[in-house]
This record gives C-alpha cells, structure tokens and sequence, in this order.
C-alpha cells in the first residue's frame, strides 16, 4: 500500500488552484492537492482554515453555487469536474461520511444503507405506471447491506432499526453505506472519528486502510494528528485558506504538524506589560463542567487575575469555547466559581451580567445580534435588560419608556469609537459586514461597563483589516481601562500577539498555562495534549 | 426621478401598491357608475374604526413570536362574556362600555396566560394551535351561551326563555356610543370622531409599549431568543406576555366592534373574526414575524375600504346578487396573496 504515485494512472483527484470568496472574505486562496487511487490522503488545519468549504466544493453543496461560485478546477481521473449538487458528485463516485450522522433513525440498517438506492423487481404496476412502483428486492438489499457491513468490519444484524445504536456503529453504518455504491473512486472522511471512542476510531482507521488497499482515493479530513501518523500516506495542511506545508506523516513529528496548522505568532505587536504576579484574583474556577454540544468542559480550574489578558487555546472540539458559556450561564455548568471572592452562582444568564461580567460570543449570528434590529438597539440592549440603561422614568418599572435620544447618542459615539463602517445608529445588523457585526458585538458588551469581559472568537470570519481594529480595540480596553479579559480563539497567533497568559485546553482539561513566548513546540505539545497539566 | 420612484416602491411594497391602486379604481368605478360615493366614503372609515381594534389585537402576538394570531376568537369571546354580563345588569352608554371591558379584560388575562402557555408547548406550530383552539373555544361557547343562566327578557330566546338569542341589538344601551361622539359631517362624508379617537388611543399605547422596557424585551426575544437567553431574558415569559396581550386587545376590540355595529353577535360569530383582521394586516405590509403599528392602520385602511367599495361596485357591474360570494373570494383571496409576500415590506 505504499503511495508511490507511478505515473501510468492520473491522480483519481486533483484541485488546481481553488479560489472561492464569501462576500469579498477570501476563505481559500488557491489550494491545490491531488489523491491517488489507493492513497490516504490526511488533510488538515484548524476551524476555518478552509476545509469544510474545500468539502462542500468538492461534493456540489448548493450553498457554494449560491454564494457565487468558485475559481480553479476539480479534476476527477483527469477530467475537469464542476458539480452543483451533491447527486453529481455521487454519480461521479464521490462519497463522503459526514461528521453529522444523515441516518434515518426511524428505518433499519439495511434500508439506510440502500436509500434511493434499492434494488427493485418488475411488477405488473410498475409495468403500467413506471419504475417509481417496482417491488423491493427485500433479499437482495439484505445481501448488498450484509456485504456492505463485513467491508466495514461492523458485526451487527442489518435489520436492526438504526434508532438506539451506539454512535460507534451510525459512523460505520454511514461509511458502509458509501462503500457499497459501486464505482466507488474517492471516499472523503470528514473528521470521523470525532464521536469515536478509541478502539473504534482504531477500527475505522482499519477500514480506511483497506478502502485504500482496493484501490479507493481516500481524503480524511481531521484534528487529531497522532491518527495522521498513524494512517496517512501523504498530508495537506491548511492555514487561512492557504496550503502551509506538505510534511510526510510518517517522519514528520505531531509537534512540528501542529505548528504547521496553528502557525507562528504575527510579529510582536505592542510590547505587553508584565501582567504583576501578585495581581489579586479577579475570577476562580474550580471543578467547572459544562455541558456544551461538541466543545464540553470537564474539570477545569483556572484562575483569572484581574487587569490582564487570559487567553482560551485549543484545537476545536476540546472544550474552550464551553469555558466562557459555562460561566455566563449559556449551557449547563456545574462547579465553584468565585468571583472578586464572593461565591457565583452558575447557570443564571441574568445573575452573570449583573453581577458585572460580559461576553462576546463566539457564535455571533446565532447568539451576539439581533440581525433584524438596529444598531442603536443592538448597542444598548443588554445594559437596558440588566441594568435598566437608556430609559426614562415611569411609575411602574417594566413599563418605563425607552429614552431613543440617550440610545442613539451612545450609539453613535461607539460608532466612532470602534470605527462601525456604517450609514448610521438605525441601520439594520443584518446588512453589516462581519467584521462589523463584530464591532457591534463589542460594543454591546462594553456598554454594559463590565469588570470582566469575556471574548470568544473575535476574529472569526472578519476580514485582515477589521481583525486588526478588533485586537487593538481588546488592547486598549485592557490597557487604558483596565478591563479584565479573557479571549478564547482558534488562532493561537493572536492570543500571543494580546494575551498575558495563555491556557490549553485538551480534551476539556487545561493541559497547561504558557507566556505568550513560550516556544511554538510547546504550544505544540500541550494542544496535542502531551503534556501534564502545568 | 427614477431612483426615487424606485426607492418609493421599495419602501411602500409591491403588494401594498396593488392594492392601494385596487382600492383607487373601485372608488373610480363607484363615481363612474354614479354611486354615492360620499356614503362609500363613510362606509370605509366607519369599519376602519370598527375593525381597527381587532387588527391591533394581532400586533403584540406577531411581536412577541407567536405569528398571526389565529387564536383571536379567545379574546373576543372575553370581551363578548363582557358585553353580555354588562347587558344583563342593564347598563347603559358609556357605563356599559368600561363595564364590558373592565370584565372582558378580567377574563381575558388569565385565559391569554393559559394560551400562551399553551403555545409555548406547541412552539413552532402556534398559527395552527392557534386557530384550531379559536375554533374549539368558540364551539364550547356556543354551549355556553345556551346555558349560561341569564334572566334578562331582552337577551333569551323569546319562546322558552331559557338561552341567549344569537344577535343582541344594543339600541338604546350603548348603541354606537362612540361613533356618535363628535361626530360630523363634511361634503357628504361622515366622520365618526369618537370612535377614531378610540383606535388611534389604542394604537398610540401600544406603541407606546413597544417602545418600553417590557415591550422591547417582548420583541427581542421574538427576534432571537437564543440572544435573549443570553441577556437573561426567558422567552417563555415574553411569550406569554405578549399572548397576554394580544387577548386582551382582542377583547377590547370586540366591544369597539359591537358598540359600533349596533349589535352584540354570539354563538359561531367569532368563529372566523380572526381572518378579515390578519388580512388586514398582512395587506399593511406586515409578515408573519415583523408588524408595526403604521402596518395595521394602513393595512386596516386598504382591506376595509376594498370590502366596503367591492361588494356595491361588482353587484352594480356583474348583474345578480353574488355580493357575499364576491366577499369570500376577495376577502380569502387577499390572505392568500398576503401570505405568499411573508417577507412584508422592506421597511415598516
């Protein structure tokens, strides 16, 4: 099964300089990478590297025909591709098994695996009104399924509903049902083993091996570096759009990859101020477990100091985005949390803003605006809601007016402030662009004046210039106002660039608390969770 | 020129322009085929006034996220409990009025909790709960109507003496109380003062609402509860605030209505109040998740005035009584039409 590519065979698939913008924000700037038939191909980067839009690309996800295309080719067996949704990608003989389960719970394992797929017998119906009414061919979809689960190493009777099965056996279900469409060539794997415990991502490493073996292209998008190691015949890392390197997996260290993917810090910005060792304690957590789909936090105790910059790191999927939900009472948290050492109850949303704290959420569409609102209202809402800002007197405190003057007045200085490239106070959110979206999110969580603010992503999916503005703009809050914050982000370059310290969380644990100059190996390491907890 | 024309329709609608060009050339065939059109004139600001309330009633709900509220038949039943009961002790004029209201807002507060309550177990679903518990209400109403134990000769059954008749004439209690108030006449036109004033007092306190603290929480948890969680706002109270709300309009209106009708209609009456009211608003430009006040008074304005010219112009035009059947069609025809623009005008 060794890769070498012998040149009588075109690469069974070949991205030429891939390009694709979503609204002027270039999130892949020409990437290129070609699978062999039999080669496991590793490619891997960061959350918002590129790779989901470089999958949805690949396999026709209408979203990328919606949002105007892309540029550069796809080359299937040599011949340009340019598919606009996914059922031309199947017909090509691309298969993809989805971090997300598309099962249908309700039907057993064999009918998922022959979804729209089914054999079917002639009847004298069908004869008259067409295929659409063919018998089943119960038999034969048994037969298919039973075959399409032994090539995947799954021991389990395939006329059991899917509904109930362990998650383990959905993922290999999925994957079966990809391999039994014939003309297989290319079996995309996108982080498969995210849900996996370990003796069952083991097994499914097994069966990309044996795919390979047949002669299948194998693309296996993932985070977890030591299964590169462990099953890739050659690697792609992506950064911000951009191939960074190509390492082989089989000599080149999990250390050195992960530097790769998170990349080096930007040059030193501002010289950061020693955060003073004896700073008291602004925030401790302790024991604190959140309950967060997909970044849960298990056992963390960390302690923020107040007036400095804590920074949130770790590979997506490791639980530090669920630190600052937890504390502000966005997802289920239990735990003992001391706030300037009085006790803080977790779990009470309104309890968190009053008693001072403030977030900028990482999901800043979903949670951070009210896209249909204005600016002005936007800006204001969360003071109005915990601290009864921006309103005027009335007899009955619930119904006191709101005061659009005071509003629009604040609004429009933190326009100024934080340079809202906007037409004014009363444009809607929804028609800004991200990075300003982004702007407004601040903006929201300074005007609540919080002793401690808590930032999660603030760069995500904004453009250079407007990342640039958000990072002074956290700078200056923490050194001119003396704002305690803790930012979480995906790009450890940034975190160096404005964090005191820096904390690693792996595997919802933090495994270790570094300076911002720590060496790349550390960091390294301790997002690759080979270290103890520092 | 151009770009104004085009900022102009884009701030007015497409399909507020149709039907503002509709509601021109009925009048147009009115003076054509020589009708009078002063008393069309007055016909259309009558029902404005009568219905408005009844349109307002929806706004809160469609604020609040609970979508059209087809469920209005709840309040309107509150405040037809109201009517009855203030007829029953025999008072008159205005006193029977803030008698009505007083008792049809008492019930219509906690029968709006038990609504949004409900709606809240039904999220997402609350257009169809909606008008499916109207219906149920109005049906178990109808038994109640018979067996309520009123005693008062003028609102039983003649014969039998035992159930409310189905109409109520309010002659001489607090028949058109309001519209009488300052009322006038101008080139043919009359306007009712009392009754305007009445609509646009409502209108201006619930905008007035939604401009303080506890409407703006009401809107925004609409416009994103998951935000609103994060704001410490529950937006499961919102909701049924904003239910709360919409019932006690409901109720509210529905006396305006009777008083300006003349009569008091029970038993299956309610049964399909909701309709005309969020045809009207929908035709206001208003969607299924975004309403304001200038929605409901132009929307009002169109829908009443397009009811009030069709039915004397096609009878006139087409030969034959089919006024009740032209009704339906336009009337349905216009929610149908509304519904499909669900995306509302760009800008209130």
């Amino acid at each position: 099964m060794s890769a070498t590519s012998t040149t009588k065979g075109r690469p069974a698939l070949e991205l030429r300089d891939v390009v694709k913008e979503y609204e002027g924000n270039r999130v892949l700037k020409g990437v290129s990478l070609t699978v062999e038939g039999g080669e496991i191909h590793a490619l891997v980067g960061e959350n918002g590297a590129g790779k989901s839009t470089l999958m949805n690309i690949l396999f026709g996800m209408p979203v990328i025909h919606e949002t105007g295309g892309y540029g550069g080719d796809v080359l299937l067996d040599g011949a340009p591709v340019r598919f606009t949704a996914p059922v031309q990608a199947m017909a090509a003989g691309i298969g993809m098994v989805h971090q997300e389960f598309m099962l249908l719970p309700g039907f057993n394992v064999a009918e998922n695996i022959k979804l729209n797929r089914e054999p079917t017998k002639r009847n004298p119906v069908s004869a008259i009104f067409g295929p659409g009414l063919e018998t089943l061919d119960l038999p034969r979809i048994r037969k298919d399924a039973r075959a399409a689960l032994d090539r995947v190493g799954l021991d389990i009777d395939e006329w059991l509903p899917v509904a109930g099965l362990p998650v383990g056996h959905m993922q290999f279900i999925e994957i079966a049902r990809e391999v039994d469409k014939e003309k297989l060539r290319l079996l995309i794997f996108d982080e498969p083993t995210a849900v996996l415990t370990e003796t069952e991502a083991e097994r499914l490493l097994d069966s990309m091996r044996a795919f390979a073996k047949q002669g299948v292209a194998v693309l296996f998008i993932t985070h977890r570096l030591d299964e590169v190691r462990a099953v890739a015949d050659r690697m792609t890392i992506l950064r911000d759009g951009e191939v960074v390197g190509r390492p082989d997996p089989k000599t080149t260290s999990v250390i050195r990859m992960a530097e790769l993917m998170v990349g080096r810090p930007a040059a030193a910005r501002a010289v950061r101020r020693d955060a003073s060792a004896t700073a008291e304690t602004a925030l401790a957590i302790e024991g604190l477990n959140v309950r967060m789909p997909g970044e849960p936090v298990e056992d963390v105790s960390l302690t923020v100091r107040r007036g400095e910059i804590l920074g949130i790191g770790g590979l997506a999927g490791h639980g530090k985005l669920g630190i600052a939900n937890g504390v502000m009472g966005l997802y289920p948290a239990t735990g003992r949390v001391l706030l300037d050492g009085e006790p803080y109850a977790l779990n009470d949303a309104r309890a968190a803003l009053r008693r001072g704290l403030a977030f900028v959420s990482e999901d800043r569409r979903g949670v951070g605006l009210l896209a249909e609102e204005s600016i002005e209202l936007n800006v204001a809402l969360s003071a109005l809601e915990a601290q009864g800002r921006f309103l005027r007197p009335f007899p009955v405190p619930a119904l006191r007016p709101l005061d659009g003057r005071a509003m629009r007045a604040h609004a429009q200085e933190m326009i100024r402030r934080l340079d809202v490239r906007t037409t004014g106070p009363t444009q809607l959110v929804r028609r800004l662009s991200g990075g300003n979206q982004q702007k407004v999110c601040l903006a929201r969580a300074m005007t609540l004046a919080p002793r401690l603010m808590f930032v999660s992503e603030p760069t995500r999916g904004i453009d250079v210039g407007a990342k640039e503005r958000v990072l002074e703009i956290l700078t200056s809050l923490n050194q001119d106002e003396g704002m305690t914050l803790v930012v979480t982000s995906s790009e450890l370059a940034e975190l160096r660039a404005i964090c005191d310290r820096i904390a690693i969380v792996y595997r919802g644990r933090v495994a270790a608390i570094l300076a911002p100059d720590a060496p790349d190996a550390e960091f390294g390491l301790a997002m690759a969770g080979e270290v103890g907890a520092a | 020129m151009i770009d104004r024309v085009r900022a102009f329709v884009k701030e007015a609608g497409v399909p507020r322009l149709l039907i503002a060009a509709f509601v021109l050339f009925l009048f147009g065939m009115a003076f054509v085929t020589k009708m009078d059109l002063g008393g069309l004139v007055t016909d259309s600001i009558v029902r404005v006034a009568r219905n408005g309330i009844l349109v307002l009633a929806l706004l809160p709900a469609i604020q609040g996220g609970l979508g059209l509220n087809f469920g209005l038949p709840i309040g309107i039943i509150c405040g037809l409990i109201g009517c009855v009961v203030s007829l029953n002790f025999g008072l008159l004029g205005l006193t029977g009025i803030f008698a009505a209201w007083g008792i049809g807002v008492g019930l219509a507060i906690p029968a709006g909790i038990g609504y949004g309550w409900l709606l809240n177990r039904t999220r997402g679903q609350e257009m169809m709960v909606g008008t499916y518990l109207g219906f149920a209400v109005v049906s178990a109403m109808s038994i109640f109507w018979l067996l309520a134990p009123f005693k008062n000769p003028t609102l039983v059954w003649a014969i039998g003496g035992k159930g409310l008749r189905t109409t109520l004439s309010l002659t001489g209690i607090f028949d058109r109380v309001f519209d009488k108030w300052l009322q006038f006449t101008v080139a043919g036109v009359t306007i009712p003062t009392g009754v305007l004033l009445v609509f646009f007092g409502f209108c201006f306190l619930v905008w007035w609402f939604f401009r303080t603290k506890m409407g703006i929480t009401i809107a925004a948890a609409r416009s994103n509860p998951r935000f609103a969680r994060a704001a410490g706002i529950s937006d499961e109270r919102t909701r049924i605030q904003a239910s709360v709300l919409t019932t006690v309009l409901g109720a509210i209106g529905i006396v305006v209505y009777s008083q300006s009708y003349g009569f008091v209609q029970l038993y299956t009456a309610p049964l399909l109040m909701a309709f005309p009211a969020i045809a009207c608003l929908l035709i206001g430009g208003a969607s299924v998740s975004k309403a304001t006040v200038t929605h409901v008074i132009i929307g009002t304005f169109l829908f009443q005035s397009i009811l009030t010219a069709a039915l004397p112009v096609t009878s006139q035009v087409i030969e034959g009584d089919i006024s009740e059947t032209a009704r339906l069609i336009i009337q349905n025809g216009m929610i149908l039409y509304a519904l499909t623009r669900v995306g509302g005008s760009a800008k209130a």
